[in-house]
């Protein structure tokens, strides 16, 4: 099946989802849906990395399955496990069954393998990729390259339809050259003022444009001084729920060092900011 | 078609950007799918096939503009040609959106009108200079801030400090792609990539380049302290967790099946830093004080001193939550360090004999940061030998390049000979020693 038509459709697509593009995202994922290849985005927290895989799955009416990454994650928990205690049952049941414990019936599907498995258009999303320890890398190798995984007793499993792989990374470590090779790159980054406010008036109904422009302004502002934790986007929209709660109308000095906390969360950003945005605190 | 791709490519190699043949084929994949004619999806979809890394977008767009120029756009109706009305016209442009084909057509009708200037007899060249004196946009911030004071000029100078920035990227694309066209794709291309980020010299980064450096150094850090951790969980482990292997084993019908085992306890690393703050590694030592920062609130355990001629202790400088620009601030101010401002090694390791020797364990990794340049004074080498037997390991990082080692008053390879010595001239090779060492 085709994911997307073309670039522009990708964009369309995405933004009746709510999720607003650019030029390099709405290529790559057109890119990573023709050429059948996985797409590896990368960047700081809170850019909409996560959040795009979803905006793909709804936009193309596919299912979601999602990998969550940690150090310690094994081929049990992100490929399949032989249910043994299954098995057991079935041998003090039957004394012959030795033959057939290793049938489907006993294999409990993990994410990737009901990735690869599925009937249906699938979106899979391999979240915080850069979290796992190395070995998964090679792991994931296999599945990424040719969407296959051999189980020793069943053979080799290929994928009926390959499914669209997401898969993110924060860089806290650089990721093997194989695995970066076999995929797309996109490098998410903070979004241009003009977009953030675009974002910013999509998520948050009923706020006015000026308000939101004053917003993605201040965080641009905001993400130049060298802060520890830079304001995401979530958190820019996180902002724009408080103020409209509030009932502001203007971002003021007042306003921000009032509401600093929401996009801020450390206490020396906060002074940083304060100092130098002049405000009083 | 093809013998651009193969071309660009090849441009790309060459300026450092490891594409492999694999990238290169999707990227001609690529090609097939998509509109030839929308230079921006051209773009990106280069990017995604063969720029695998944030820091080398930088120069791909570079050698993009290089081997696929935009079109020209028609000149702009300028309302007057001069200067002033040019300047005042740059002023309309620096307080909208830079993203408008008119804010490239008005660059481009810029250098045409400024920067073509006389090279050599008979010889004309390009220049991006002469537009931005011609222009000096610098000096029109200021009748651009409407708003005085306050957070609104704050967010105004950001803004339109940012527009100046992508017009001089503008001039500058523009300037390297009339070179490109009267000299040659293949001269200009060598010359106008510089080495990304991570590849620059900590001795010769400027102002800017130490701020977008600033920002790889956090990473590192983490990565530092996560490898660290992180091998210690995954060596051998502890002893049999009793508790858990019975109760596992109840699944199982009583037979302990799979055996749960205590994880070691974590080895807390406790390092020790000696900075060298001296003039001579001044953008270094703002480097390695960063880290240091960063390091400090990665580990427990740190402490870190500094010393021009003499030593003195700056963890209380770095404790986690301050802001790590003040910290270098108080510390050049308050930190005793300097008796004469001539770094002296030999000394500086006697007074931290004398005065700390009590912080190296044997539980330490001792950590030196400088380039052993020491003006011609005794270097004491034995004093460190003394140090490093304290600890578990000792590394010496070394800003100047290998070739430079021991040449006028630098005694590196006596001090190598102590301390497994490493060339540590960016942030690559920091990486680099980083994985290889812990």
């Amino acid at each position: 099946m085709t994911w997307f038509a073309s670039p522009s459709d990708a964009a369309t697509r995405l933004r009746q989802t709510g999720y607003l593009s650019d030029d390099a995202i709405a290529t790559s994922v057109f890119l990573a849906g023709v050429l059948e290849k996985p797409l590896l985005a990368e960047g700081p927290a809170g850019v909409g990395k996560t959040q795009l895989a979803k905006a793909i799955a709804e936009a193309t009416g596919a299912d979601l399955i999602r990998l969550q990454c940690y150090e310690g994650l094994d081929e049990a928990r992100a490929l399949y496990e032989w249910n043994y205690k299954k098995q057991l049952l079935r041998i003090q049941a039957e004394d012959d069954a030795w033959d057939d414990i290793f049938a489907e019936d006993f294999l409990l599907e993990r994410p990737l393998l009901k990735a690869i498995r599925s009937e249906n258009p699938t979106v899979l999303l391999i979240d915080e990729t850069d979290k796992a320890d190395v070995e998964v890398e090679g792991l994931l190798l296999e599945i990424l390259s040719d969407f296959q995984i051999t189980i020793p007793e069943l053979g080799t499993i290929t994928a009926t339809r390959k499914p669209f792989v997401v898969l993110t990374s924060n860089a806290t470590r650089e990721l093997s050259e194989a695995l970066k090779r076999r995929c797309l790159y996109l490098h998410l980054d903070y979004p241009t003022p003009e977009r953030e406010r675009d974002i910013v008036v999509a998520q948050v109904p009923g706020i006015a444009e000026n308000l939101a422009e004053q917003l993605a302004r201040t965080a641009a502002t905001l993400r130049a001084l060298e802060l520890k934790k830079s304001p995401s986007i979530a958190e820019t929209v996180d902002w724009a729920h408080t103020l409209l709660a509030l009932g502001r109308e203007v971002l003021d000095e007042q306003t921000i060092a009032e509401t600093l906390g929401v996009v801020l969360k450390h206490h020396s950003d906060q002074q940083r900011a304060a100092k130098e945005l002049g405000l009083r605190s | 078609m093809i013998d651009r791709h193969i071309g660009f490519v090849h441009a790309l190699r060459e300026s450092g950007l490891p594409v492999s043949l694999a990238e290169g084929l999707d990227a001609a994949k690529a090609l097939q799918h998509i509109d030839l004619t929308s230079r921006e999806t051209l773009r990106e979809s280069y990017a995604a096939t063969l720029v695998k890394r944030a820091q080398h977008r930088e120069g791909f767009d570079v050698l993009f503009d290089l081997w696929f120029p935009s079109t020209t756009q028609a000149p702009p109706k300028l309302r007057k040609d001069e200067p002033e009305d040019l300047r005042a016209e740059l002023a309309d442009l620096l307080a909208g959106d830079p993203g408008t084909p008119e804010f490239r057509a008005f660059a481009q009708a810029m250098v045409e009108r400024f920067g073509q200037v006389q090279a050599g007899p008979g010889r004309q060249s390009w220049f991006s200079y002469p537009v931005m004196r011609a222009l000096s946009p610098q000096t029109l911030i200021a009748r651009l801030l409407g708003e005085r004071g306050g957070l609104a000029e704050k967010l105004a100078r950001q803004r339109i400090t940012a527009n100046i920035a992508a017009f001089e990227a503008e001039v500058a694309t523009d300037v390297r792609r009339r070179i490109a066209e009267d000299q040659g794709r293949e001269r200009i291309t060598r010359s106008a990539v510089k080495p990304s980020i991570d590849r620059r010299d900590f001795l010769r980064v400027t102002k800017a380049e130490l701020a977008e450096l600033r920002r790889e150094v956090h990473p590192l850090a983490r990565r530092l302290a996560t490898r660290l951790s992180m091998k210690h969980r995954k060596g051998d482990r502890g002893r049999l967790d009793f508790r858990r292997t019975v109760r596992a084993s109840l699944q199982s019908g009583g037979v302990p099946l799979t055996t749960h085992l205590r994880p070691k306890r974590p080895h807390k690393p406790e390092l020790v830093v000696i900075t060298d703050a001296s003039d001579s590694v001044s953008s270094f030592a703002q480097f390695t004080l960063l880290l240091t920062f960063a390091l400090r609130e990665q580990f427990t355990k740190v402490r870190a001193f500094a010393f021009v001629d003499t030593v003195d202790e700056i963890t209380k400088y770095f404790a986690p939550g301050t802001d790590v620009l003040d910290a270098i601030t108080r510390m050049t101010g308050e930190a005793d360090i300097t008796r004469f401002g001539r770094t002296n090694y030999g000394h500086v390791l006697t007074r931290f004999e004398e005065r700390y020797a009590s912080a190296l364990t044997p539980k330490t990794s001792l950590l030196i940061l400088g380039d052993a340049r020491s003006n011609y004074q005794p270097p004491n080498t034995e004093t460190l030998k003394r140090l490093t037997e304290k600890v578990r390991h000792a590394y010496w990082l070394n800003p100047e390049p290998r070739n430079q080692w021991d040449t006028g008053d630098s005694v590196a390879s006596g001090y190598a000979a102590v301390v497994p010595m490493y060339e540590c001239r960016n942030v690559q090779q920091l990486a680099a020693f980083i994985e290889e060492t812990t």
